[in-house]
């Protein structure tokens, strides 16, 4: 009997509830039983409320159960879930739950399906396919082609990525670099680790990629200290792309170069705004630089340089190997392509959801998300990070779209949505925004520096009602100072989760006035 | 610093003052070899790097992951962002530093324990979250981190 193939996630949610645990049990059980199985740690499928979500291929079909707990594998083996069996946890064919079903993976086509380890599992599932079209290409017509497919920043700021590209390519000089912003510090957002440990090649391709199409040969993974299993996903598949010659000199027995190497940051939200990741890339403190000159004409050490977001390199592959109109012909208005939402926070179903841009918010929260994970009413929702707006339910049917968002005051940024049930204390929410701006602030300009210190004090004031009409004033002309006097969207955008919990959860801010009764 | 400190800064220095932009890949190298970057070190890694003590210091303090004193036999890292407290990070907040009987930054008086802040582990459909050393734990009650912190304080290693 040939050996049972067991996918287990080494994804790092998974391993947070257990996985590893979950994973040892079955080898240690089957061990016992004398049975053959050949465990996989693949990524995660992104359903994280299932986690450890563990799959067993039985009769060509992957059958997931889930959540395995360790303490769960013993009744497991009893049911035959080797055979795919049925079990209380039992969840169906993986590729036939809805949640799944629904979904456009096109960035995400294969987290979850493969082994992240293996170079074999990539390119059996349509890997390096990209870059074999990229090498036989133009750099003038990859960047054609990335322009036309509608790509923009997915780290928030959504730029179109081609126009990057293209000033890289157009801006002569005798080194360029290609950096990758792994800065993921967004709460509510997970997308980007998702990704790297459970699919890293996707990303060395996209940026193998946009070296050939810059002419840059030397490429930067600036990643967040956070993500420790992220690093050794990358540094693997770094180490087998380079055996393979998929990475160094002579890419594929090609004339092409590139070269990558992942750095570790080391607790700075900054760092995230790519010149202040630049910065820090140089070895010195993470401060924003004034712009212009852009990155893409002097970036890292002064050369010309593509930065951009996991996400945005990581769709670049399948731009390349299935057209741009592929991808272009996904999405709404300006918003071309798919967008990997991250459900989060107090949601019964939080995961990751890559779809189409056009779906509502609420269909997303409710129809995927299930509600929220206490049963009480959502009263709240703050979509695309720390820096974006506090949605109340009458905002819930903004189409997921960069234009519709901005038109709300809102921002749709890195995909994040965490939601709030109705215990929130929405004048906490906004201090606490003041206080992550003034903990988290490189120090350069003012309205940032100072503002969001004084900013904690106006909401402290505020809310102990010392002349409150007075400290709102205050507070919403703190905010337009901030908004307009900021180098960048760390201060620039801390008004946005501030003014909107003022906006529209005003009673939260207004203690009610205890009259003494009459003696 | 001690001898095998100095050893050990130099160590890193030597090893990666080559690359571009060396100076944070030099203090992740201190602070996995010694638990920390002892203020001693600043003026090595300086010299070594023919940059101004100032710089080196300024860039050291600019970063929170980095730490200048030595820390407990480990580090909790306890996440209080948006999607954590969505989910009752500042109740969890509250126990942690009670039932340590430390606040951010400290260490607990058996020298088992450091906690630290962190904003976002990437874990937010599953918080609240914490990182003791580099395990990331997902889903912490009061219940779980007592029950996960327990043996850490008992054992020396």
């Amino acid at each position: 009997m040939t050996a049972v193939k067991i996918y287990v996630p080494c994804d790092a949610a998974a391993l947070s509830v257990g996985a590893d645990e979950t994973a040892a049990a079955i080898a240690a059980e089957a061990n016992r039983r004398g049975l053959q199985v050949h465990l996989v740690r693949n990524g995660s499928r992104g359903m994280l409320w299932l986690e450890p979500l563990v799959e067993v291929e039985a009769a060509g079909t992957r059958m997931a159960y889930g959540p395995v707990h360790a303490a769960d594998v013993v009744a497991l083996f009893d049911a035959g879930f080797l055979a795919g069996k049925p079990h209380a946890l039992r969840l169906g064919a993986t590729a036939e739950i809805p949640y799944f079903k629904r979904q456009e993976r096109l960035t995400f086509a294969r987290v979850g399906l493969t082994d992240p380890r293996s170079l074999s599992d990539y390119l059996a599932h349509e890997g390096f396919r990209g870059l074999s079209a990229a090498l036989a290409m133009t750099p003038a017509d990859i960047v054609a082609s990335v322009t036309g497919s509608g790509l923009r920043g997915r780290g928030g700021a959504a730029f179109p990525a081609g126009i990057k590209w293209k000033t890289v390519l157009a801006t002569a000089g005798s080194q360029k670099y290609v950096v990758c912003n792994a800065d993921e510090g967004d709460s509510g957002t997970f997308s980007d680790r998702m990704l790297m440990e459970g699919d890293p090649f996707v990303l060395i391709e996209g940026m193998t990629i946009a070296g050939l199409a810059t002419g840059a040969s030397q490429g930067y993974i600036y990643l967040r200290w956070e993500y420790p299993e992220a690093k050794s996903a990358l540094e693997a598949a770094i180490a087998a792309a380079y055996a393979d010659h998929y990475l160094g000199a002579n890419i594929r027995g090609s004339a092409h170069r590139f070269d990558l190497e992942v750095r570790m940051g080391a607790g700075a939200y900054i760092c995230g705004e790519e010149t202040s990741l630049l910065e820090s890339l140089e070895g010195k403190r993470g401060q924003v630089r004034f712009k212009p000159p852009l990155p893409a004409v002097q970036g890292l050490f002064g050369k010309p340089t593509v930065i951009n977001n996991v996400i945005t390199f990581a769709s670049v592959p399948i731009i390349l190997d299935r057209g741009a109109g592929y991808y272009q012909h996904f999405g709404m208005g300006r918003s071309r392509g798919t967008l990997p939402m991250q459900l989060a926070g107090n949601i019964k179903y939080g995961g990751l959801v890559e779809i189409a841009f056009g779906m509502t918010l609420r269909e997303l929260m409710y129809e995927f998300g299930g509600g929220s994970l206490s049963g009480r009413p959502i009263r709240a929702v703050q979509v695309g990070g720390p820096l974006g707006a506090y949605l109340p339910e009458s905002q819930f049917d903004t189409p997921l779209d960069y234009e519709a968002f901005a038109a709300i005051k809102g921002m749709l940024g890195h995909g994040g949505i965490v939601v709030f049930d109705d215990s929130v204390d929405m004048a906490a929410q906004a201090r606490y925004a003041m206080e992550f701006c003034a903990i988290e602030s490189c120090g350069k300009c003012t309205p940032c520096r100072i503002g969001s210190t004084r900013g904690v004090e106006v909401i402290d004031r505020l809310v102990a009602g010392e002349n409150a009409a007075q400290q709102e004033t205050i507070l919403r002309d703190l905010c337009e100072t901030l908004t307009y006097g900021s180098l960048c969207a760390l201060g620039g955008l801390t008004p946005y989760p501030v003014i909107s919990a003022l906006d529209h959860f005003h009673g939260d801010f207004v203690k009610p006035v205890v009259t003494q009764a009459p003696a | 610093m001690t001898a095998a400190q100095r050893a050990a800064v130099l160590e890193a220095c030597a090893r990666l003052k080559e690359l571009p932009g060396a100076l944070l890949p030099i203090f992740h190298a201190v602070q996995q070899a010694l638990g920390f970057v002892p203020k001693d070190a600043v003026p090595v890694i300086a010299h070594e790097l023919n940059q101004s003590i100032a710089d080196v210091h300024g860039v050291l303090t600019f970063y929170h992951y980095f730490r200048r004193e030595r820390p407990g036999r480990h580090v909790v890292h306890l996440c209080r962002a948006e999607a954590c407290q969505a989910l009752g990070a500042r109740a969890l907040e509250a126990h942690v530093k009670s039932s340590l009987g430390i606040d951010f930054h400290g260490t607990t008086a058996d020298g088992a324990i450091s906690l630290e802040p962190v904003y976002c582990l990437g874990n937010c459909a599953l918080g609240p979250s914490m990182m003791i050393d580099e395990h990331l734990k997902g889903r912490v009650t009061g219940e779980r981190f007592d029950a996960l912190i327990a043996p850490l304080r008992k054992s020396l290693k």
